[in-house]
């Protein structure tokens, strides 16, 4: 007997169509319920206005400002970025998910949606930090490129710590245990090239610190591709 | 029968797949140092269904898990085999179909949302019309633009049918399959278990005696 089906196992669009597919059902999900983004601005907008109330008028060394720009957004990425799997646990909708989505594609969507979500936050943010901090930019394009690598591995990191602790009892807590040792040395990188670029230097003289984000970022999101079924799988 | 978009959809659409095997092995579940079943061993083959009963908490649903490939078993194996040689994961996951309480859609999507998504997911291209045919198919026409939030429980169990015949799989799993439907839901499930035991595989879990009829063979969980 010959089994006809309108579906086919073996069919395939294309990774980019399925984890697309992700990305945007995320999307639109996150725009109507709106829990990452809320405890996204939420955390960033207080740690802005305290840290800005702190310190009144002085204006702190480049140094300072950028290690309490990556403080902030790290803070911001924990408090927001781990929602895109504890939704699907939370809800019970990751059974559907797991039926229907290879694993690999489900890995990148929800890392293109938290990619998006830091980008969104670096945009809204990074300006409002500096300009409450009476900061400049001394090399505007450096800054931007470190603030996208530094976005790049931090989603990645992200998301795969949030898929790995979903499904357990003390998520808050293990969620900042397990990313910050992960993440410190792409925070060091990031502040340390944050650093050169308010002081104006050029992206050359950058070169290591950007070629730690690239390093960390590839090897984060590769390692994360491999490992993600084992860590999907209940 | 819902109809397929001429040409839209992947490469092995509408093709004709060898036939499925579903073959479990000596399966057994524990959790610590409760154990739920063991011994677990069937084969089912096209046109063959099962029914699987027992009191509450005797596994039926975690069986089901197991079967679908949602959990793992403490023992045994779960084997799908496409002709002669083992499906890979992503041809199981074009196989399966399942209904179940557990099993939640999206409730900030739409219902034409939902089942777009778990479309595109599946590498299948389905035209608004034809998911529009499946929810009519489930007795959700005019609903397809309804949050899934705004749904009764007997809807979400109707948009359940829809999601687990999305990709007309040729193994259905139904774990409680007319929970919460009206009467009219129930025929709907009725009519869905007869052609899946006229053309595929069919397992039902339940405890509903009608149900049980529909197993050709019946499974007893916990004693």
């Amino acid at each position: 007997m010959t089994t006809k089906s309108c579906s086919s196992a073996t069919a395939s669009s294309g990774w980019v169509g399925e984890a697309g597919a992700v990305f945007w059902k995320d999307l639109r999900a996150e725009l109507r319920s709106r829990y990452a983004l809320n405890a996204m601005a939420i955390f960033a907008v207080t740690t802005l206005v305290v840290v800005s109330f702190s310190l009144g008028p002085q204006a702190l060394p480049p140094p300072a400002v950028a290690a309490l720009l990556w403080v902030v957004l790290f803070f911001a990425a924990i408090a927001s970025l781990s929602r895109v799997f504890l939704r699907e646990e939370e809800a019970h909708t990751a059974a559907a998910l797991r039926l229907a989505a290879e694993p690999v594609h489900v890995y990148l969507g929800k890392l293109l949606f938290n990619l998006v979500l830091l980008l969104a936050l670096d945009v809204l943010l990074v300006p409002l930090f500096l300009a409450l901090m009476q900061a400049r930019s001394g090399n505007l394009w450096l800054l931007a490129l470190v603030l996208l690598l530094g976005s790049v591995g931090l989603a990645g990191a992200t998301t795969i710590v949030a898929a790995l602790i979903a499904k357990a009892a003390a998520r808050g807590a293990l969620f900042g245990g397990l990313a910050f040792p992960l993440l410190l040395p792409l925070l060091l990188a990031a502040v340390s090239g944050t650093r050169r670029a308010l002081e104006g230097a050029s992206c050359a003289a950058a070169g290591a610190e950007l070629r730690l984000l690239v390093s960390f970022a590839v090897v984060m999101i590769t390692a994360s591709i491999l490992l993600f079924e084992y860590v999907w799988s209940e | 029968m819902l109809e397929t978009d001429a040409g839209s959809g992947p490469a092995g659409v509408g093709e004709a797949l060898p036939p499925v095997t579903l073959a479990v092995h000596d399966l057994a579940k524990r959790y610590g140092q409760r154990g739920i079943f063991r011994g677990v061993s069937f084969t089912l083959q096209p046109g063959q269904s099962l029914a699987i009963t027992g009191r509450n908490g005797s596994g039926k649903s975690t069986l089901v898990r197991i079967l679908c490939g949602l959990l793992r078993p403490s023992a045994g194996t779960v084997a799908y085999h496409l002709g002669e040689r083992p499906a890979t994961p992503r041809e199981r996951r074009g196989l399966i179909g399942l209904v179940a309480p557990d099993l939640i859609l999206y409730e900030e999507l739409s219902a034409l949302e939902n089942l777009r998504f778990f479309a595109r997911v599946r590498g299948l291209q389905r035209s608004a019309a034809a998911l529009e045919a499946l929810l009519a198919e489930v007795g959700l026409e005019g609903r397809g633009a309804d949050l899934v939030g705004t749904f009764s429980s007997g809807m979400r169990q109707r948009l359940k049918y829809a999601y687990a015949l999305l990709h007309r799989p040729p193994v259905l799993f139904l774990d409680e399959p007319t929970a919460n439907l009206d009467e009219a839901g129930v025929a709907m499930a009725r009519a869905c278990i007869a052609r899946q035991r006229a053309t595929g595989i069919l397992v039902i879990a339940t405890n509903d005696h009608e149900e049980l009829q529909f197993g050709d063979r019946i499974l007893r969980l916990g004693g």
